[in-house]
């Protein structure tokens, strides 16, 4: 009886270490993964999509909430100075970072591209600024950086600053297309 | 009153009596340290953990020896010979931001640092082509990258004992085995969160490694630190800023002028607790004179730019130390730029020779410092025998031998909101890194200046640990004459430029003077010329792939014949514009610097390689 009742309950243990290790490394939950779908909602920083591309286009997933608002825009302006953005992207010529005036764009310049560059950082020097920043500044400074090249409408972009003069106001610079270059 | 312990007994009527120098008699220029050194008899050409220099041929440390001097006792390559120089050998690094260092030649190998992620060759120079007998990848954090605030630099290794010692971005100083490539130790140093990164290139001395960090835009807390040679263990750290018993100031502390005196000082002379994030890095150069056993190297600037934040003199930031070589004690201070106003970073080269001046010899120390002026300080004392400006000044009337003070001028102060014109010079100064030679034989200081102004306005600065901290906006430009760059022939004795040439853009080159009675430095379009050391006669010049910031070298090959090497590679603050791909439409880009660069993406491409030039 004893020995009976002993190997029952090895034969239990057995089962609940199968089910925890054993039984997870053969199941096949293909079911319940996301939908491939579901995994599009960042912005893809390749042109290249094997098969080829399905439906709209993989790169642009939206605007900032204040890509046309002159206010927006404004906070934004500010708050480039105030996070110290300013210290190393300069008024938008760069210099521990790279240009934001410029056509060059190492990983793009759609908002979501400049949303994920603020809030994962970037691996060349790029802080992430993770839980640092409330995401509707974030959206702020997106509307700016992008209104910095020109991308923006006129009525939106600010003008010449109270400070000493760095260049042509945001609102008097031709906008270029921007180019993704991907490498800095 | 002063007595600076174990070596010279001084008072302050000192200036025009001889001090006890061992030999007064001779009236001209010596290095003391330098290349008198015999080589060792015996084993091979290598530099001792002593501080002296290498074997004649030999290259073993960025300032050739620990005065600094960049000076060569070769002699091969002469006025007549010069123009036969050829280019023997180059080598891609595989890089194309800013190579500021120097090589460096033991023996039969040449060791080269990269800038940013910093791999060191070792290259075989008894093989035709230079082929590379090993390569070391310290692999440093990318993101080091974000924090360095003038390119991602390196300015070069120093060689002792059989080790390759150097800096890593990423504040790490590792030791690599001459022989095998391997690593024999690598020091973490500090942390790229702070905002802190390591550029210098070390001096070895007293079986030490001094090093310190990098970070004067970002409000890091500046030190300089000293590692044993063998293990890598430091042995003790000074800060810049703090009390005194962490700037290492104690019983042996004397500094020659009333305004360096006083408890505490680096706690004191800032409002509430921003000595903690007050700059004052040393991330220019170390030098060493064994006889006095002290070493001498600048602090940088305090931070943030923005002066009206930070009320008071903030010790001991732009400023020379004398430290004990053992101990790291401080013997004497002198603050070049007392609550510095224009970013005058006080981290230049301090050149250790022996001057007849004043009808003695004087051990003094040559600075030709950001501030436009040339200095010459008694390096026993600290005291300022005399300071001449070498290149246009407005923001200052003069150096006040007395009080040891500049002379502001007040109407070039700036302040918050107020745009303050033609400002001279410029942040970046009278020379900013890019180190300096002297020859014994002309007695002349070789000084790679710039001759840039600026216009600056202060701007409320916010200090977030791991950004920029600086407040001010900056455009420079060139200064009179138009020329944004002159090379100087200086006599010191005299205290008057000799001859110069003017150069279009700042000379941003390190500068080598030779035996043989030649000069050699580069410039920022790709040039790299040779000069009559003694006419400033231009003797040779060749074109390289692109512009010149690094520092020349020259030793002699395993054939017996001199060579010169240099790196090529445009890049460092003044070359941001290219090596970064800066947008020069904005005139604060590159904190100012790129209004005065905008022509330089037409004159040069980015790319490092190393040329060598010898005689047929």
């Amino acid at each position: 009886m004893m020995s009976r009742r002993v190997a029952s309950c090895a034969l239990l243990l057995c089962g609940v270490l199968l089910a925890g290790a054993g039984c997870e490394r053969e199941s096949r939950p293909f079911q319940q993964l996301p939908a491939a779908s579901a995994r599009t909602e960042r912005p893809l920083l390749s042109q290249n999509t094997p098969g080829g591309r399905v439906g709209e286009s993989p790169i642009d997933t939206g605007a900032s909430p204040f890509q046309e608002n002159a206010w927006g825009i404004s906070e934004g302006k500010r708050l480039f100075e105030q996070y110290n953005c300013v210290g190393c992207h300069a008024h938008g010529g760069g210099g521990m970072g790279p240009a934001l005036i410029d056509d060059r764009w190492i990983y793009g310049n759609r908002a979501a591209n400049l949303f994920d560059t603020i809030v994962q950082g970037r691996p060349n020097g790029m802080p992430a600024f993770r839980n640092k920043i409330p995401d509707s500044q974030i959206w702020q400074l997106v509307a700016y950086i992008q209104s910095m090249g020109g991308h923006a409408p006129l009525a939106a972009l600010p003008g010449r600053s109270d400070h000493m003069r760095v260049g042509t106001p945001e609102n008097a610079r031709p906008a270029t297309p921007a180019v993704q270059t991907g490498h800095p | 009153m002063l007595l600076v312990a174990g070596t010279v007994a001084c008072t302050g009527a000192c200036g025009n009596a001889p001090n006890n120098s061992n030999d007064n008699s001779q009236n001209r220029p010596r290095v003391p340290a330098a290349s008198a050194q015999p080589a060792p008899a015996s084993g091979p050409r290598s530099a001792p953990g002593d501080g002296a220099a290498g074997a004649d041929g030999d290259w073993t440390t960025p300032g050739r020896d620990p005065g600094l001097t960049r000076f060569s006792p070769l002699d091969q390559i002469t006025p007549q010979t010069v123009s036969q120089l050829g280019v023997k050998a180059t080598f891609s690094t595989g890089f194309v931001r800013g190579h500021e260092a120097a090589p460096l030649v033991v023996g039969n190998t040449m060791y080269i640092v990269t800038p940013f992620p910093n791999v060191l060759y070792a290259l075989d120079l008894t093989k035709p082509g230079l082929p590379a007998k090993w390569t070391y990848e310290p692999k440093p954090i990318a993101s080091a990258q974000g924090v360095a605030c003038c390119d991602v630099v390196n300015r070069g290794a120093a060689y002792a004992d059989g080790l390759v010692v150097y800096n890593t971005l990423d504040n790490r100083t590792v030791a690599i085995d001459a022989a095998s490539g391997q690593a024999r130790w690598v020091t973490t140093l500090d942390d790229i969160n702070t905002g802190a990164t390591m550029t210098m290139a070390p001096l070895i001395a007293r079986g030490k490694v001094y090093v310190g960090n990098s970070g004067g835009e970002l409000g890091v807390r500046g030190w300089l630190t000293a590692l044993d040679l063998q293990t890598g263990k430091q042995v003790w750290r000074a800060y810049a800023t703090g009390p005194d018993k962490d700037v290492l100031i104690g019983p042996r502390f004397r500094p020659y002028y009333e305004k360096d005196r006083g408890i505490d000082l680096g706690i004191h002379t800032w409002p509430g607790l921003a000595w903690k994030q007050g700059g004052g890095t040393a991330w220019g150069w170390v030098s060493y004179d064994p006889a006095l056993n002290l070493i001498f190297y600048g602090t940088s600037n305090p931070g943030p730019w923005n002066s009206e934040q930070r009320p008071g003199d903030n010790k001991w930031t732009a400023g020379v130390f004398a430290r004990d070589a053992d101990s790291g004690e401080a013997v004497w201070f002198y603050q070049l730029s007392p609550h510095d106003l224009w970013d005058y970073d006080g981290v230049n080269e301090s050149v250790l020779v022996d001057l007849p001046i004043g009808g003695a010899m004087r051990k003094v120390l040559l600075r030709a410092d950001r501030d436009g002026y040339l200095y010459v300080l008694d390096r026993t004392s600290g005291q300022v025998l005399s300071a001449d400006p070498f290149v246009h000044v407005t923001s200052t009337h003069g150096i006040d031998l007395k009080t040891g003070r500049p002379m502001e001028n007040e109407a070039k102060h700036p302040y918050v909101g107020t745009v303050v014109r033609d400002i001279c010079p410029a942040a970046p100064g009278g020379k900013d890194w890019q180190p300096t030679a002297f020859s014994p034989r002309t007695g002349y200081l070789y000084i790679p200046a710039n001759n840039l102004c600026m216009d600056f306005e202060g701007v409320e600065a916010n200090y977030i640990a791991g950004t920029p901290y600086v407040g001010a906006n900056v455009r420079m430009y060139a200064g009179p004459g138009g020329n944004r760059g002159e090379f100087i022939a200086w006599d010191p004795v005299a205290r008057k430029k000799v001859w110069s040439i003017k150069e279009s853009f700042p000379v941003w080159s390190g500068v080598v003077a030779t035996a043989g009675g030649v000069v050699f430095y580069g410039t920022m379009e790709g040039w790299f010329k040779a000069l009559d050391a003694k006419s400033g006669q231009l003797l040779w010049q060749f074109k390289t792939g692109s512009g010149i910031i690094g520092q020349p070298v020259t030793y002699t090959g395993p054939d017996g014949k001199q060579y010169v090497a240099v790196l090529s590679g445009v890049g460092g603050w003044s070359g941001a514009v290219v090596a970064g791909q800066l947008d020069v439409r904005d005139a604060t880009a590159a904190l100012g610097f790129a209004n005065a660069m905008t022509d330089l993406p037409q004159a040069t491409t980015r790319g490092g390689t190393l040329y060598v030039f010898g005689l047929p």
